[in-house]
Formats: structure tokens, sequence, C-alpha cells
């Protein structure tokens, strides 16, 4: 038995004792995401061991890890034969793994260009709460085959069961990338977002801070030189950088708390009356450091056709997202039974 | 056709208006099969509702009655998903057929089920967007199948399936309560449940409204066509291809007979005598296309293509894709029958996977056309047959499942975007082990607790795969690796 298949055993065996014991187990990575989600009460189990890269072929475009792996591992891999995950995720730390990324749910700047994590996730590997290892999609990017539970397990925050291994879509890093800065309020920024989005230009990131509307455009040397007379605007000498600031939420402009995010159909207003928002994903993301009570910001993100969360706050979170309506929340409960059927990652921690 | 309660029947005549439901025989007949022909079953009733309150109505009184309900778009599935059921009501959303708003700020569009993939992409015309997803069926095919069947299309390596192209579905329960899936924003509250209804075949809720996501149409978009005397050589300029860095919004492939047979039929001007035929688009801004065009040439040429041309207007752009899309109807002219398989593989594996095909070929004696969504790893070998013969589409059923074994065999999957429907449970027994079988019955009952949506497709119970006796095949993991298997 190696390593991994030990492990796997073990963690097997630490499941059925929760269940004998009824106890919960949460899952964890690194612990860079652990201020994500509402606070818990259970074991912690973690899987930051069962780690490596199962599989990589560039020319399929697919890449396979166990749950442990670091993001860094996976992208400097990638970067090495010029590929990229397509979904730029943020890290929130350096040791920051695939388990976590994929657990969250959480995407960065390039999203609404190239998809989110969900989008490039094609199989899952999982041990359930019965401790049975699972496998659901595979390594193409084209599979029917039973109901899509690896995509369910995006963002299910650790509630539905294990990751164990991931199976994702890759793509080619872009020829060349440049970011280019414009002036202008917070709802014209929004209107052009949407605007460029419905014309053909290379768009792969889009933000608005401080009176200023970032792009980014990525694509051949040719095609950005092409989109950058179109747009206009300042090039800014270190796109990467303000772009990892805002994906890793190291700008000055997103240290306040309570952080909340309120994800929004992309056209919709800019709410300037809850003070100067970061806005991100073409409109669809806004970011707002507001004491504004989580029932009015809830209302009014509804009204719109969005919902808050709660992303970051000096005080433990108790109800960071936006509770379902009926028969939503039953539902929901009966999916999670139908994996879990002992609750044993019943943490509420979503 | 067993027929539906006496009672049941007339309350649902009362539910809806006189030409809401259809009994008599003449009236059921068309709705016997869907695009897979092989297999047919007379409805004992067919529901034409035009509303959601007489969805959910219909949807109440079957789980009152006990009835099962099979949803139907326009029929064009290719795996028997809305083969009617014994004893079960036929549910057509045929009627709710509306469009009911594009925005083309935020670049949505919000329609019914019974709307045709083509139709929203002409609505979207005039404001420079489309709808991305193109089953090769779109002229007919309904959006609300498109989502029960998570359908693909052409353009899948670059712009990705039903899945990757709809933001909200309005779903009702078979208790009748009316659920919304994914939001208008980029993700929602709870579990991602938008991408386990999309693909779950009708069988847990009935899908009422879609908002899907539109795109701006490229500025160009070009296709290079080359020609290989080996399917190897071609093979293995996909996968440079790849490697280059360029995603073409289109690659596909056809073999020796498929070119043949398309060529006859359209006069797409293919080279005839080549074994395998590479046809790869590129599109987005203008420059960007002038240069991934020159880097597939190049690929290509470098990989022994013995003819590349590339089309030079949109006229030859529209030609060379003629003989790709009615590849199907041009393999239907030299064979009574044909038999359509969709498994996917990765890409690496196709020459290994042909010569496996062509073996099975032989030893049914049975002729094999393949078509490949080579992009995607996506492949359609088309088995020719005559059902007049007897023994001959048992045969034929056979030998496809022999392919899909094959394909899971080598890390792929039994079907791309056709779906199990009626046809692949079988092989669902080799693809997957009983425990994840029992996940997606859990599953099914979560939403569907007394098991009345589409009853019995898609997921084979154990049961039926005990009996098979069926190997489970584990993501190319042979019970015994050591031994040859093709």
């Amino acid at each position: 038995m190696n390593i991994h298949d030990q492990w796997l055993a073990a963690t097997g065996e630490r499941v059925l004792q929760a269940r004998a014991e009824k106890r919960k187990l949460s899952i964890r990575g690194s612990g860079s995401k652990g201020f994500y989600g509402n606070v818990v009460d259970a074991d912690t189990l973690d899987v930051a061991e069962y780690a490596g890269v199962v599989d990589y072929q560039p020319r399929e475009l697919t890449l396979t890890a166990r749950a442990g792996t670091r993001l860094e591992v996976i992208e400097a891999l990638l970067a090495k034969n010029n590929q990229m995950l397509p979904f730029e995720p943020p890290h929130f730390g350096a040791d920051a793994t695939l388990g976590g990324c994929v657990s969250t749910g959480l995407s960065g700047p390039r999203r609404p260009y190239a998809g989110a994590v969900r989008d490039a996730v094609l199989g899952t590997k999982v041990l359930d709460g019965r401790a049975q290892v699972l496998r659901f999609g595979g390594q193409v990017i084209k599979n029917v085959a039973g109901y899509d539970v690896s995509r369910l397990m995006v963002g299910a925050m650790g509630t539905l069961g294990v990751l164990l291994e991931v199976s994702v879509k890759v793509l080619p890093c872009p020829e060349s990338e440049c970011t280019l800065m414009l002036e202008m309020p917070a709802d014209r920024a929004v209107e052009i977002m949407n605007l460029w989005a419905a014309s053909p230009v290379p768009l792969s990131a889009t933000a608005w801070r401080a009176g200023h509307l970032y792009v980014r455009l990525s694509g051949t040397e040719s095609a950005v030189q092409a989109a950058m007379q179109k747009i206009g605007g300042a090039k800014i000498p270190d796109g990467p950088a303000f772009w990892q600031a805002l994906r890793e939420q190291t700008m000055p402009d997103l240290a306040m708390r309570p952080l909340w995010r309120l994800s929004m159909p992309t056209a919709a207003k800019a709410f300037t009356a809850l003070g100067q928002p970061v806005i991100e994903w073409g409109g669809g993301v806004r970011w707002y450091g507001t004491d504004m009570p989580a029932d009015t910001l809830r209302a009014l993100a509804k009204q719109a056709g969005g919902h808050v969360t709660l992303f970051r706050s000096h005080q433990p979170i108790t109800q960071a997202f936006t509770p379902l309506p009926e028969p939503l929340a039953a539902l929901h409960q009966r999916i999670r039974l139908a994996l879990d059927p002992h609750g044993v990652f019943d943490t509420g921690r979503m | 056709m067993s027929a539906l309660p006496a009672d049941f029947l007339e309350k649902l005549r009362r539910l809806l208006p006189q030409d809401g439901l259809l009994t008599a025989p003449e009236d059921l007949a068309p709705y016997e099969c869907d695009a897979l022909s092989a297999y047919r079953r007379r409805p004992p009733a067919v529901a034409l509702p035009r509303t959601e309150e007489e969805i959910s109505a219909i949807l109440n009184l079957c789980r009152m009655h006990n009835v099962p309900v099979v949803a139907r778009g326009h029929g064009t599935g290719l795996s028997g998903g809305a083969l009617p059921i014994e004893g079960a009501l036929l549910l057509t959303l045929a009627r709710l057929n509306r469009i009911l708003m594009i925005d083309p700020l935020a670049r949505t569009a919000r329609v019914q089920p019974g709307v045709r993939n083509l139709a929203i992409s002409q609505a979207a015309a005039p404001y420079g967007l489309y709808y991305a997803p193109d089953p090769s069926s779109q002229i007919a095919c309904s959006i609300g199948g498109n989502v029960a069947e998570n359908s693909g299309g052409l353009h899948c390596l670059k712009y990705g399936l039903t899945v990757h192209n709809i933001l909200e579905v309005r779903a009702i329960t078979i208790d009748g309560d009316i659920i919304t899936l994914g939001s208008r924003a980029f993700d929602a509250p709870g579990y991602d449940l938008l991408a386990l209804i999309t693909g779950s075949e009708g069988m847990l809720a009935v899908i009422v409204e879609i908002t899907v996501r539109l795109l701006p149409k490229p500025e160009r978009a070009q296709v290079l066509l080359a020609a290989f005397d080996s399917i190897a050589n071609a093979g293995v300029a996909v996968g440079q291809i790849i490697a280059a860095g360029i995603i073409p919004a289109a690659m596909e492939m056809m073999d020796k007979l498929s070119i043949q047979a398309a060529e006859d039929y359209v006069h797409a001007g293919y080279p005839v005598g080549a074994e395998a035929l590479l046809l790869v688009e590129v599109d987005g801004v203008n420059e960007e296309v002038s240069d991934g065009l020159r880097v597939v040439y190049e690929v290509v040429k470098a990989c022994g293509a013995t003819e590349v041309r590339t089309a030079l207007d949109e006229a030859e752009r529209t030609r060379f894709w003629a003989g790709r899309k009615a590849a199907f109807p041009a393999i239907g002219r030299i064979s009574p029958d044909y038999y359509c398989m969709d498994g996917t593989i990765p890409r690496g594996r196709l020459p290994e996977v042909l010569v496996r095909i062509a073996e099975l070929s032989e030893e049914y004696g049975l002729p094999v056309a393949n078509v490949f969504h080579a992009g995607d790893g996506n492949l359609h070998p088309l088995i020719l047959y005559d059902a007049n013969k007897p023994g001959e589409l048992e045969k034929t059923e056979e030998m496809g499942g022999k392919i899909l074994e094959t394909c899971i065999a080598v890390g792929g999957t039994i079907t791309g975007e056709h779906g199990v429907g009626v046809e692949k449970l079988n092989q669902m027994c080799v693809q997957f082990s009983s425990a994840e079988l029992e996940v997606f019955h859990a599953l099914k009952a979560a939403f569907d607790p007394p098991g009345l949506l589409n009853p019995g497709k898609a997921v084979p119970s154990l049961h039926r795969c005990a009996e098979l006796g069926a190997m489970h095949v584990h993501h190319g993991q042979l019970p015994h690796p050591e031994l040859p298997r093709f």
C-alpha cells in the first residue's frame, strides 16, 4: 500500500468513526479560506497530505490532481507548458490547495470571460459519508453520463463529502496581455463593461475602483494591439500586480470589514448609496465595506436579481450566505442526505 | 400501451383546454418515439399545456394518481430520453414556445422550453449576439430538451456545452412547486443545482423557463481543410494544434467512408481519395484569426497533410461545413439504416480506438463510418446496418455496446452529448459502480420522492446491472489490466 492508499484507508476509518460517534468533520486543506462561510463546531479533517498531480496531459488540456495539491504547484507545472487554470483562482494564502479552491468554488478576475471553477471541473473522486470512494465525470470535456455530481461538489464547502481528486480543463496562456486604465464614474463603468462584453473585444478581466476602470486584454499580440486602439485609456505599467492585488484582496480598498460580496446581474445599476464599491467581473461582483444590516443588503440585491455574501468580518460569521427560500431549502437538505445520510459533513458551513 | 385510469384522464381533461389533451390513436402516433426511432411505444395520452399553471396542475394530478410522466420537447433526442413509458403520461412542452425577453446589454435571453435552439440565435442576431451551443439538430431541437440533455454541438472545445451557457432555470417539481436554479448573476447561494438539472434527462423536475447567456458574434471565422493519407497523422495534427496554443472554434475529423458519402451527397469539394479529413475553424478578432490560421497551416503541413485549403469566402466556408453537417444523412443514402454512437475519448487515444472499431466492424460484418468532434474527443461512429434483415439491429446494438466499452477502457465516457436515455443503460453499469449508481438514484429521490418523472431512464437499476453481469471498467482500470483486451 502506498502512502496515498494508506491515507485514504485511514481517512475512511475516520469517517466511519465520526459516523459512529455522531461527530461532524470539517474538511481543511491549508486553511487559507478558513475565514469563508459560517463558523463551524466540528472536528478537523486535514487533507493537505493527500497531494500530488496524478495526471497532466497538455495536449488533452486536462489535469488531474489530489485535493491536497497546492495551487502554486499546479500553476507552476502548467506554466512550464505555457498553460493555465482558466478561472484564475484566488489563493488567499501561500499553501492554498486545489481541494479548497474547488470546495469554495471561488474564481478570479478571468471568470466572466473564461468561466468559473465549476465550468472547468470535468470529474471528481469523492469520499462520501459512508466512506465509499466514488468517481463522477471524468477527464474528457464532453461527458453526459449520469448526473453532474462533480459540479455539485464545487462550492459545496465540504458539506457533501471529501474531495479526493479533481480533473480540470486547462487552457493555453495568451500570447500577450495588457491592462488599460480609464477615468470614469462607477455607473458609466458598469455600462461600458457590458457594452464591450457584447462586442468582439478580447477582454480577460475588468474592474472599477476609486474612479477608474481597469481593463485587461488577452490574446495574440496583434489582437491585443488592435483592441488597445479601440478602447483607448492609459496602459498601466504593472498590470499583473493590479489583478493579483484584486484577486488576493490585498488592495487597501478591500481591507474594510465587514466586507460584503454582492453578486449581481452584470448590467445592474451601481448602488452608490452603499458607499464606494470595488466592482469586478464585468459588473457581476461588487464589494462593499458597510455596516448596513444584512437584511437591507439582501433585499437590495434580491430586487436587482442577485444575492449577498458576508465575505469577511472581524466577528465570527454565523450567516455568510443568503438564506434559501422554501422549497429549495428542503431540497438542499434531501440532496445532502443523498450523499451523506448520517450527517458526518453537515457542519453548517454554508 | 396500457391505459391510464379513467378518473385521472377525466380530471386531466378538465384541467386542459379541448386541444390540450390527445388520446386518439392517430393523434398519438407522432409521439411514439424521439429521433432514436429504433425504439417505439405508443403513449396512452399526450398533454400539451400552454402555461406553468397547467403544468403544475398536471404534475399534482399525476402525483395524486401515481401516474408517471415523460417530458418531451421537440422529440429530436438521440437516446430515447423522450420515449414513452408504459402507463405514463407524455407531457410535451412544445406549446411553451415564446422568447420572453432579450436583454442586449446584459447579453441574456429568457425563453420558454419549447423555443427552438436556432430561434434564439436568430432573435439575438440584430444585437450582434448568438447562443453558442449548436447541436446538429438546432433548426428543430428545443432549448428545454437541450438543457435536459446538456446538448453540445460543433463548438464545445471553445464555447462549452449547454451547462456552460445557461444562467437560470425555472422548473416545476413533481410536488407542483416552482423552483429557480442558478440566477441571473454569475452564481447563486446553495449547491449548484443548475449543473445538476442540466443533463438530468427529465428525471428531476420539468423545466419551464431558461435564461441563456448570449455571446457576441466573432468578428471573423475562417475554416481550413486538411487532407491526410492516414488517420494517425490527422490524429497527431489535432494534438499538435492544441500544443501550439490554438483553441479552434471547431475541429472535426472524418474518415474515408464519411468523406466519400458526404462528397457524393453535397459536393463540398472534399478530396475523396483521402483517408482522413480535418476541418479546423478559427474565430475571434480579425488579427487573431489571421495569426491562428497561419499556425494551423504550418502544423498540419508538418504533420504530413497531403492537401490544405482555406475557405476564401463565406460561401466556401459554408460549403466546407455543409459536407460535415450532412455526414449523417449522407450515410443514410448509402445504407438502409445506421446507428449513431456517441462515446468520448481522450483525443490522444483516437488511433487505437479506431483500430478497435475497425476490428469490431470486421468481426460483426457491419461497416462503420467515423465522424469525430476531434476538438473535444467526442466520437460518432455510425454503424451501417439493415433493420429489415432479421437480427441485424440486435447485432448492431451489441457491437455499439462494445464500442462504448472501448471508450470507457481508454478513460472516456459512453456519451458525450446524446445522453443515456434508454439506449445506453447497460453501458452505465460498466462505467459506474453500484455505489455511484445508488447516489444517482438517491439524488433522483431527493427531487422526485415518488419516482414519477421519466422513471427507468438514464440510470439503470442495480438489479439490471447484476443481471447483465457487466464488468465495471473504471476509468481505464480493468479488473485484470495485464490481460490484453484488444
